[in-house]
């Protein structure tokens, strides 16, 4: 219990004095993850609409290959990245390992399948509503994809949040690639591992605490600014 | 509103950090950051020779490993017969002694198997091997994991052959320090390690002092023929500076609790 409490007080204590390191960490959590989850974006959610549109010999599997993904483990894709990256990897000469730039894309490679799986949910059922219209008044496939992608903005939202939770609170890949090298790759969660292995359970809960708080923050401010789940709007 | 969004996403994306000059990267044992010296270290190195040493944490087995892929300039670890290996492999350039602490085995304060009364490390072990009390091995190729497997051997024992009372978890040094603490397990630990470590318990330092527990660190920069993306010279400053009464000071000098951890004991070049 005492832990616990600590941990309160002194996760409490942080954030008042707007601790210097603290902010650096917390900053670097949210600038690895949202890049990740902009690029991640750009890529699953044409994928997914383009899924929902066009019919094509391998949809479905392709579909179910994404779902599957969706489990994908982060410490294999962590392993992989790595490898690729490394020095006597093949893409060895970029010097990317251990690099921001290593962690983002781990990131990308796990939430990609997540959110074009979620988004082709709600791209499918939407097409199906839509379908009849935009055939009948034969518009390209490019102005199919960006109708559906417009008009399902809500629904894509929670598919890029569900992206941000998974990345923001991820450990298992990022720790491998990017090394939790102080002042250049540490994040919160590879921050909290590392108080935890040195046995200062209150700041690590103290670091946890201001994940949470983070990932809660983001959350309620795109709701806010994007006015979702207001009263008298859809 | 969407737009707001993108804006306030692109500004956070394109205000990335600004690296110093000269970087390098180090490959260092859990045991070495754990204890808190690197701390003391990289800020006076930074200072000194306005030199960023960018640390990677893991055990001797995986800084090795680092090393023979060139995915760091040089590395500072604790296993001899490795670090040997590393260099007559060609890897390293070569390998140079800069201080000491030494290993103990930690374990609970009421002690039943009697190591606190043992003359020598191998009769330590024996004790608790013959005792059957559960023992927390690190499990993970590490210089205290190396250390430790032979002083088993040392002690006329073969790990593989323990029952469960032997458990290897695979694991940083902290973090195989929590499970013996939540066990009430014996443990082998580095000193340094131990003294800065938060969440002790019940556990205490039962056996020290035996000459063979001593672990020697030694600085090893990664060969330029084998990777020419190292920064050579980089490594070669980092190695003048460690081995300068500079460093002497600061290592002699660094203590937990009124404890001295680190012995300085590099030789001129």
């Amino acid at each position: 219990m005492t832990d616990l409490w600590q941990g309160l007080v002194q996760a409490f204590w942080l954030v008042v004095t707007f601790d210097a390191e603290l902010a650096e960490i917390s900053l670097r959590s949210l600038r690895v993850t949202l890049t990740a989850l902009v690029v991640a974006s750009a890529i699953a959610m044409p994928l997914a609409a383009f899924l929902s549109v066009q019919r094509f010999r391998f949809r479905r599997h392709v579909v179910a290959l994404l779902n599957a993904l969706m489990g994908l483990p982060p410490v294999v894709v962590g392993l992989v990245v790595y490898l690729m990256l490394s020095r006597s990897g093949p893409f060895g000469v970029l010097g990317l390992l251990f690099t921001p730039t290593a962690m983002i894309t781990a990131q990308v490679i796990i939430i990609v399948p997540l959110i074009a799986s979620i988004a082709h949910q709600s791209l499918r059922d939407l097409w199906q509503e839509y379908h009849d219209l935009l055939i009948s008044i034969n518009v390209t496939r490019r102005q199919k994809i960006a109708t559906l992608l417009w008009d399902a903005r809500r629904a894509l939202l929670t598919a890029g949040l569900a992206g941000f939770g998974r990345a923001i609170g991820e450990v298992g890949a990022i720790m491998i690639v990017g090394g939790n090298i102080d002042n250049a790759t540490r994040v919160l969660t590879t921050a909290i591992a590392l108080e935890t292995g040195k046995g200062d359970f209150a700041l690590a809960l103290a670091l946890g605490i201001v994940l949470v708080a983070l990932a809660v923050a983001v959350n309620v401010a795109i709701h806010w600014l994007s006015r979702t789940e207001r009263e008298g709007r859809w | 509103m969407i737009k707001t969004i993108a804006a306030g996403l692109m500004a956070l994306i394109l205000g990335t950090a600004v690296q110093a000059d000269g970087v390098m990267r180090m490959a260092v044992t859990t045991s070495f950051h754990n204890s808190g010296l690197s701390d003391v270290l990289l800020p006076a190195i930074r200072d000194d020779l306005n030199l960023e040493v960018q640390l990677l944490v893991v055990g001797t087995g995986q800084a090795l490993k680092l090393g023979r892929a060139g995915d760091v300039d040089a590395i500072l670890v604790h296993s001899r017969s490795a670090e040997e290996a590393f260099v007559a492999e060609g890897f390293g350039t070569h390998r140079r002694e800069i201080m000491y602490n030494d290993f103990v085995v930690i374990g609970p304060a009421t002690d039943a198997a009697g190591v606190a009364t043992a003359d020598t490390a191998s009769a330590a072990l024996q004790s608790i091997a013959g005792a059957k009390m559960p023992f927390v091995s690190r499990g993970d190729d590490s210089g205290t994991h190396k250390k430790e497997r032979s002083l088993w051997q040392d002690a006329g024992l073969q790990p593989d052959e323990f029952g469960p009372w032997y458990a290897s978890v695979g694991a940083g040094m902290g973090a195989a320090l929590n499970t013996a603490s939540g066990m009430g397990a014996y443990v082998l630990s580095d000193r340094a390690s131990w003294l800065n470590f938060g969440n002790k318990g019940d556990l205490a330092v039962l056996f020290s002092g035996d000459p063979v527990l001593f672990n020697q660190y030694a600085y090893l920069p990664v060969n330029p023929s084998r990777h020419d993306h190292v920064k050579t010279e980089l490594a070669a400053q980092l190695e003048t500076w460690l081995t300068s009464p500079r460093a002497q000071d600061l290592i002699d000098g660094y203590a937990i609790d009124g404890e001295t951890l680190f012995v300085f004991n590099a030789t001129g070049g």
